[in-house]
């Protein structure tokens, strides 16, 4: 007690914190404690999908709580040769190729998509940044489009391939079945009553609205039913996912 | 502190120092308290990289750049993403998601079971219960100046908390973790989706994140204040109770006061 003042407590303790925050980072490299670490998200899907109804609606809300400006975030437009003549076509030559694990193969025009019954919901985007907008879309629901695609039941996993190119790979995303016939899972076309813009976008831009922005994929160009995310990417299901980390449930 | 009058204390059967030490602190209170201790720790640094992403908060079910923020944290941005303050060290918003998201259930379900634990070892109903005379303000007042004196047992009950105590431990039991967890779960966009209630108990998303700032910084401050009055009163024994559970009574310390033929503790070292 005579040698350990609380002057050395204090600095010790300090000293203690300071190791404690850099073990963390060591940690974090370990293999081992690095499954532990990601097993969060496993644990936290299991729980959350336990909660909640499969149909389970994301918050709606009224035409006036929509945010004045909806910014955008991530890539805000592909400029690739093949996307910047579509832009210029005002995508009439487009077509959303639907494929993968299905009878009937679709080769869609923005006029097809707008021929399937529609939806419009008012929801709320958050971004996994933390701000979040709200802001009327809408479009066919994607589970209406799989199903006259004729999806078969080996299906797993519906993959999103869009135009913008990252490092030189095409940014892509997936959900689960689950998410996938969802009711608010939809193909955006239009958002805030207009066509959705390149910001945002354009043409069709997916929406996921129990899950984070990084999930709902803008530019979609190609949708595939699967049966593993193995093989696709590096297999862990997105962009973000691959290559830096994130979640692939994106449900928190 | 060294009050003679603890000798009379009808714990303290025979005068001496190994009966005045008294069970102080339960098997779930010691364990939990650790478990939590760590928790909070990489709840704080991993929350900091997380609000290092956008640190802006607003009130209300939106709020992004182009909306008004009522507090605007980026002036104070070489501070939040000092790599002694967050966890991983350098900014990474996917890591110190996987590190809050992870202990969050450690917090979560630790509060849960817990507060079940102290319902069943009676230590909430016997040692946090706040009486209706202990929140009066003049008994505030002197529970007040005997911290200010450093003095802070009860002669005739020296193991009781304090008020100030009791009221800073049911805020954080019962106010400031519950509160994190909660508005933690309404920033979820599962969570809006399984129990719509919650995000509208907090009337929206980016209020839930606001409070849970708040919360957060008042749980900061637990902390520095508790951890402040664990080296003023003793830290050594404090430190040693909360593992082994056993607290020796103030007045049965030999080097408290320090004894005058020694030096003073601060030149010994």
């Amino acid at each position: 007690m005579t040698l350990l003042t609380r002057r050395t407590l204090v600095t010790g303790g300090a000293l203690g914190a300071g190791l404690l925050l850099s073990g963390c980072d060591k940690l974090a490299q370990q293999p081992g404690f690095r499954r532990i670490l990601f097993s969060g998200e496993k644990i936290n899907m299991g729980l959350q999908r336990a909660l909640m109804g499969r149909n389970a609606l994301a918050p709606e809300f009224r035409p006036d709580q929509m945010s004045p400006v909806f910014r955008t975030n991530g890539n805000s437009n592909p400029n690739t040769a093949d996307y910047n003549r579509h832009v210029a076509e005002n995508f009439a030559n487009w077509r959303l190729e639907v494929g993968g694990l299905v009878d009937r193969p679709l080769r869609l025009s923005l006029t097809d998509i707008g021929a399937f019954p529609q939806r419009a919901q008012i929801t709320r985007h958050d971004c996994v940044e933390g701000w979040s907008a709200i802001g009327k879309w809408q479009g066919p629901m994607l589970g209406n489009v799989l199903k006259a695609a004729g999806v078969r039941n080996s299906a797993r996993y519906i993959v999103f391939t869009c135009a913008d190119l990252w490092s030189g790979a095409p940014y892509y995303e997936s959900i689960d079945m689950v998410d996938a016939f969802h009711p608010q899972t939809i193909l955006a076309w239009a958002m805030n009553d207009k066509r959705v813009s390149v910001g945002h976008g354009a043409p069709i831009r997916l929406r996921v609205e129990r899950h984070l922005g990084y999930k709902n994929a803008k530019y979609v160009m190609r949708i595939d039913a699967v049966a593993s995310l193995a093989g696709i990417g590096l297999g862990k299901g997105g962009y973000w996912e691959d290559h830096v980390n994130y979640d692939w449930y994106a449900g928190i | 502190m060294d009050d003679p009058t603890a000798l009379a204390d009808p714990l303290t059967t025979a005068p001496n120092a190994r009966s005045e030490t008294i069970y102080r602190h339960r098997l779930a209170t010691r364990l939990w308290h650790w478990i939590n201790a760590i928790t909070i720790f990489i709840m704080i640094g991993s929350g900091i990289g997380i609000l290092n992403a956008h640190p802006r908060l607003y009130w209300g079910q939106y709020g992004a750049n182009f909306d008004h923020a009522w507090l605007d944290l980026r002036p104070y941005g070489n501070i939040l993403r000092s790599g002694w303050l967050t966890i991983p060290a350098g900014y990474n918003l996917a890591i110190s998601r996987r590190w809050h998201l992870l202990f969050a259930l450690v917090l979560g379900f630790g509060l849960l079971v817990f507060m079940i634990a102290s319902l069943i070892n009676r230590h909430f109903q016997r040692d946090l219960r706040v009486r209706a005379k202990e929140i009066g303000p003049r008994h505030l007042w002197a529970d007040l100046l005997a911290h200010l004196r450093l003095d802070f047992h009860n002669p005739d009950d020296p193991a009781a908390y304090n008020t100030l105590q009791k009221l800073a431990y049911v805020v954080a039991i019962f106010i400031l973790i519950p509160l994190m967890i909660l508005t933690g779960l309404a920033m979820s966009p599962g969570m809006d989706a399984a129990w719509p209630w919650l995000i509208e108990l907090f009337g929206g998303r980016q209020s839930a994140r606001s409070i849970h700032f708040i919360a957060a910084s008042g749980i900061v401050l637990f902390v520095i204040v508790h951890l402040t009055l664990v080296v003023l009163a003793g830290p050594i024994e404090e430190v040693w109770s909360m593992i082994t559970g056993r607290w020796t009574l103030p007045g049965a310390r030999s080097s408290e006061p320090p004894p005058p033929p020694l030096a003073e503790p601060e030149a010994a070292e």
